[in-house]
């Protein structure tokens, strides 16, 4: 509601009345405001209403600062209304009935009904913007209709005008950097086909081009060093999704890409380090010391099993200090190499030792 | 005597000629690499141009973001394939989602025990939004979705379920085939499912119905209630709203990675 502006009401030299309709009452956002009976033009510039008890009281809003319209049907008891959403009023906008509202929408309610035709000729004129071609004077009105109450709030009116300049800033920072990426994608293209032209199929390819980069082997040189302790201390196993938040928690910036983490684990081997990536059968990657012989490990996992009787892989998880993801994955080549049984029920996945192996 | 092509004075030429061509041969590729370096360094500068402008615009707005990566990927460009590439060095985008990637992962981690590695897009978005802070840049759910397609890279299992209207984000290597992810969608309404309801919705037979079930019981992804009425409720905790709103506990932060 605080985008509509005094006016006289007069016609601009190249502005035509488009329709006129008696008996409108304007809502501001849901709520009802005073102005309850008015007379309500449609220009080929602007929305204008005139109090029909009080002719001098008048205000209009430029087409221009219209983003939709909605219809609503009428009800019982209710006049079909118009739902007019707006963009926000402009910093340098001349005084209206409200300085500000919270509501970015008015509604038109047509008491004497009418609303169809309205409707169906405001949809035309922001259809076709003439507006646009026939400028008029950027300020309407010549003289300042009746302001009942009105305050003249110096220090908000100017903070929401800051305001306003600032969110038009970013609006406009946001428009020029979608166009520009648009500018942008456009060379892309054009590089792209350029490097097709001389036979080089993915342009992309220094990263996809997989292990066995410098980049990489590079990268596999500073993970031993990095990973040495923290893999100590976990047993000399860790999983690549632990790696991989520990090392880029580590970094802070210029953060490894998950490609990146398994490129270079994949040339640890290769460069002799003293780490391996493993990926077990279940798809899971770990990180594991070359001293750590993950097969021992399965040992001393059937004695604690044994002891306890049986154990699932959250149970044993907890007892050992481990993730349950490594602790099923512990369980799961026990039971490969023959040392454990599964118990597979709805109460859970549980690991025995195999007595079909032990006592026969 | 001359004899015509043979002899060592042939073989000799021939050399010659041999060793001009290719050095011809090597002129002309020289000189394709050079044009290259060229092209390569124009790409360079127009790409350098446009991240001195708007690296903060990919940082701050989430829609932005969609948009580059929109425009990338029709023209068959993975700006986050590499923390080393063009793309994440100049623009940093790399950085924003690898480090979203390390959040993800901690939220999925930390609930764990209670939903069995299955989570509603839009509960991770909430606690993530809640792990990053106040201050931290704007996240959206299509950033997670893009840092989730990239962690698959590391083998643990993420997974993206469609579900009605929304995802649903797998975080453990369970092992889920279309019967049990049409099951998932099934409960989705309600946050539980019945064999009933499968066989009213889907036309199975108890047996499958059953066996899809008993399956996500074991995988930790549903509970058994038998004492609801009817018939037995099997309820997914990713899908229960209420649990939404709970803050992660001190011991499931600590539990979780180091």
């Amino acid at each position: 509601m605080d985008r509509f502006v005094w006016t006289s009401g007069l016609l601009e030299i190249h502005e035509a009345l488009v329709i006129q309709q008696r008996g409108v009452r304007i809502y501001d956002g849901e709520e009802k405001i005073k102005f309850d009976a008015g007379t309500l033009l449609l220009s080929t510039h602007r929305l204008i209403w005139r109090d029909q008890r009080n002719h001098e009281c008048c205000m209009a809003i430029p087409l221009s600062q219209i983003v939709f319209i909605e219809e609503q049907a009428a009800g019982i008891g209710k006049s079909a209304k118009i739902v007019v959403h707006l963009h926000p009023a402009p910093p340098n906008k001349e005084l209206g009935p409200l300085q500000s509202s919270k509501n970015s929408y008015i509604k038109l309610s047509f008491k004497e009904h009418g609303q169809i035709e309205f409707y169906r000729r405001l949809s035309e004129e922001m259809t076709q913007r003439r507006w646009e071609n026939m400028p008029v004077s950027q300020s309407f009105q010549t003289n300042r209709g009746p302001q009942p109450g009105r305050i003249r709030a110096v220090g908000i009116v100017g903070i929401e005008r800051k305001l306003e300049e600032k969110r038009k800033e970013t609006d406009k920072n946001i428009s020029e950097a979608f166009e520009d990426l648009s500018k942008l994608m456009v060379k892309t293209i054009r590089f792209k086909s350029y490097l097709l032209s001389m036979g080089i199929a993915n342009p992309v390819t220094r990263e996809t081009y997989g292990s066995g980069t410098q980049y990489h082997m590079q990268l596999a040189k500073q993970l031993a060093g990095i990973l040495q302790a923290p893999l100590e201390e976990r047993g000399g196993i860790m999983s690549l999704t632990e790696v991989y938040c520990l090392v880029n928690r580590a970094r802070g910036m210029e953060l490894l890409s998950p490609e990146d983490l398994v490129n270079a684990c994949k040339m640890l081997e290769v460069l002799k380090l003293p780490l391996r990536l493993r990926v077990f059968d279940s798809g899971v990657m770990v990180i594991e010391l070359l001293s750590h012989k993950e097969e021992e490990m399965v040992a001393s996992a059937l004695e604690t099993v044994s002891e306890k009787g049986s154990l699932t892989s959250e149970e044993f998880a907890k007892l050992v200090g481990m993730s349950v993801l490594l602790a099923k994955e512990r369980l799961l080549l026990a039971e490969k190499m023959g040392h454990l049984c599964r118990d597979d029920s709805v109460e859970g996945l549980r690991f025995y030792p195999n007595l079909f192996m032990t006592q026969s | 005597m001359h004899r015509r092509g043979v002899g060592a004075g042939a073989i000799a030429k021939k050399k010659l000629a041999e060793a001009k061509y290719k050095e011809r041969g090597t002129v002309l590729a020289e000189d394709q690499l050079a044009q290259m370096s060229k092209q390569l360094d124009m790409f360079k500068t127009n790409l350098e141009e446009f991240a001195s402008k708007h690296k903060q615009e990919i940082r701050k707005n989430p829609e932005f973001r969609v948009q580059f990566q929109d425009m990338c990927a029709t023209i068959g460009v993975d700006p986050l394939a590499s923390g080393k590439g063009f793309w994440s060095e100049m623009l940093g985008v790399g950085d924003f989602y690898y480090e979203l990637g390390v959040q993800i992962i901690e939220v999925c981690l930390a609930l764990k025990h209670r939903n069995g590695g299955l989570i509603t897009l839009e509960e991770l978005h909430q606690q993530v939004l809640k792990g990053r802070g106040k201050f931290a840049q704007d996240v959206s759910q299509d950033d997670l979705i893009r840092a989730i397609k990239k962690l698959k890279a590391l083998g643990t299992g993420f997974g993206i379920i469609p579900v009605s209207g929304t995802y649903l984000i797998q975080s453990v290597p369970a092992e889920l085939n279309m019967d049990h992810t049409v099951v998932l969608q099934l409960a989705e309404k309600n946050g539980y499912v019945t064999v009933s309801d499968i066989k009213a919705s889907l036309k199975w037979e108890t047996e499958r119905a059953r066996h899809v079930l008993e399956h996500l019981l074991k995988e930790g992804l549903a509970w058994l209630d038998l004492q609801a009425p009817g018939e037995a409720h099997y309820w997914l905790p990713a899908l229960f709203t209420d649990l939404y709103s709970q803050e992660i506990t001190a011991e499931e932060a600590r539990e979780a990675l180091p």
